[in-house]
């Protein structure tokens, strides 16, 4: 049984996503080796959406000729990359969320031996992609005083964004409330060590119209394709 | 460290030292780290191997500028894959240097200061797609043509870092070739978009290669000591007369009504290059310099507290810090 194109799209949008927006630190990195290990997490990501896309259509369509309402990703993934602690924050919750969905995935989570073959693949990638974003967060945490503020707020203010990562996603047969017990325990075990309280206040927007996998979206989101769609749509018919 | 000893400051006086390393050089053994070195055989490599790394990180920028608006999800993943590579080609460059007692932070600084260069070639802008393929297809075919022969330069970190370094290139070389293709069978508006590009690439390509061998200021040394291993005409010509015949295959023409086979020579006859464009550039004052600086100052700035929290978190928790390196 294949898995419902909404689900495959939700997923392969979050991916996509994250990894323009990592795309986005190419030379502009703290330090070199952290040059490397962006573009390796943005390089695995991609990878993961040109797979998902792929299942649902034509990667490029998909990815190039869709409006922004028809994007379904997350909009913890859309937000623009701030400092380097708001790229660190944001990793921090979206491949924590990202590992324990594709660790479902792998070992039940969907009849889509396709979608569960590509999460058991994605979930060692991710989990490096974790294990990143957690030392970074020690260090940015239990760092510099300067460090530490900076950490508390990209924590605080991606926290309004964390909530919609639970929201089920149809056709996926996932404990989503379990998902984020266990989300929101290792989220807490992380920033204790860093020394980091756990954010306070709404997890999401109040609005009805919803968010990101209802296709609603941020502001900046509207830029960010209009920067990747348009030398493609400039050629209308091309092959590249 | 014996490497960082001055080479008067050894035992058994510089002449033993100095007929040992003549004599390595001679029999093209490799130099490594812990051998004694001329100074100024240090110096040359440090300044070398140096001014390569800062190319290597300069050069991702005009690269990078396409990273988000790849036209394709395939050709985004080649192009960031091409400018990791890059990163990391700093990286073991940087480390090479490190051998020679030089350390990155200094390094960086000089780059900052405009006290080191970084490849000139880096100072021209990416104004269309088609760049990113003249970049790989020319300016990587160019840089392989320098370093194939680095892979066998006497200083032993250099000459392996460059063996890894060179397959890497020489797929980046490809991706450009290939990219370059697409676009030349492609539609109309794609393929003068290639042709653009390859018309404002080529000449600066050409100069990659540094002055006309008359005018260089340290090529005999470097050949003698084996860092170098030929002239820069001998790479300017023998990068010529491969691209010729890759154009042909390209459909694409190379800007120059002089370019034409000579029997006698057995190579590729071409215009003159306009060196004033080279040491303008060189001095300054090329469409870049200061937006390529500027940006990689600005990064460097920008990214100090970030570099502080974690040698801070290191010193407090006795790991590595954010460099890879024991905090002190």
């Amino acid at each position: 049984m294949s898995a419902p194109r909404t689900a495959v799209l939700a997923l392969g949008d979050d991916a996509l996503v994250l990894s323009h927006r990592l795309g986005e630190w190419a030379g502009n990195a703290p330090v070199l080796e952290e040059e490397v290990a962006l573009a390796n997490i943005a390089l695995d990501l991609l990878g993961q959406a040109r797979t998902l896309l792929s299942m649902a259509g034509d990667e490029d369509e998909l990815a190039y000729l869709r409006e922004e309402r028809a994007f379904t990703n997350v909009q913890l993934v859309e937000q623009p990359n701030g400092d380097f602690a708001h790229t660190i924050a944001r990793q921090l919750y979206f491949s924590a969320y990202q590992e324990l969905l594709y660790e479902r995935l792998a070992g039940g989570g969907t009849d889509d031996a396709e979608l569960a073959a590509l999460a058991a693949k994605a979930v060692k990638e991710v989990a490096y992609h974790r294990d990143h974003a957690e030392h970074w967060t020690l260090r940015l945490g239990d760092g510099t005083e300067a460090s530490h503020r900076r950490m508390k707020d990209a924590l605080e203010g991606l926290w309004r964004h964390t909530g919609e990562l639970f929201r089920p996603v149809e056709g996926l047969d996932v404990d989503w409330a379990g998902l984020d017990e266990e989300w929101t325990r290792r989220i807490t075990a992380v920033l204790e060590r860093a020394t980091l309280a756990v954010p306070e206040g709404p997890r999401s927007s109040p609005w009805a119209a919803g968010a990101g996998r209802q296709g609603v979206h941020t502001e900046p989101f509207g830029r960010m394709l209009a920067e990747m769609q348009h030398l493609h749509r400039s050629h209308p018919g091309a092959s590249w | 460290m014996t490497t960082l000893l001055p080479e008067t400051d050894r035992g058994g006086g510089p002449g033993a030292h100095e007929e040992a390393f003549d004599a390595a050089i001679a029999a093209d053994e490799r130099i490594e780290p812990r051998d004694w070195m001329p100074d100024a055989y240090r110096a040359t490599l440090v300044r070398q191997i140096a001014q390569h790394a800062h190319s290597e990180i300069i050069g991702m920028q005009p690269e990078a500028n396409w990273i988000t608006r790849a036209p394709s999800l395939r050709r985004k993943a080649i192009l960031m894959a091409k400018v990791q590579d890059e990163a990391g080609h700093g990286l073991y460059l940087y480390s090479a240097a490190e051998t020679l007692g030089a350390s990155r932070d200094e390094l960086l600084d000089k780059l900052h200061s405009g006290r080191q260069k970084y490849s000139s070639i880096f100072n021209y802008p990416t104004l269309t797609w088609a760049d990113v393929g003249a970049i790989g297809w020319l300016v990587d075919g160019a840089a392989i043509t320098n370093q194939v022969p680095l892979c066998r330069c006497s200083y032993g970190p250099y000459a392996r870092a460059m063996v890894r370094v060179c397959k890497e290139e020489s797929f980046h070389q490809r991706q450009g070739y290939e990219l370059l293709l697409a676009l030349s069978r492609g539609t109309e508006a794609q393929h003068a978009m290639a042709q653009d590009a390859v018309d404002r690439w080529w000449w600066p390509s050409l100069m990659m290669f540094g002055p006309p061998d008359d005018a260089s200021k340290h090529s005999a040394q470097s050949m003698a000591w084996k860092i170098k291993r030929h002239s820069n005409d001998e790479l300017r010509q023998r990068f010529v007369d491969i691209c010729v015949p890759q154009a042909e295959s390209l459909g694409l023409t190379l800007p120059d009504p002089e370019l034409r086979w000579n029997e006698e020579r057995g190579h590729y006859d071409f215009g003159p290059i306009d060196w004033s464009e080279f040491h303008e550039v060189l001095r300054g004052n090329g469409p870049c310099n200061e937006q390529r600086l500027d940006r990689r100052r600005r990064a460097h700035e920008e990214g100090a507290w970030v570099r502080e929290a974690a040698a801070a978190y290191a010193r407090k928790h006795g790991e590595q810090d954010g460099d890879g390196r024991t905090a002190a």
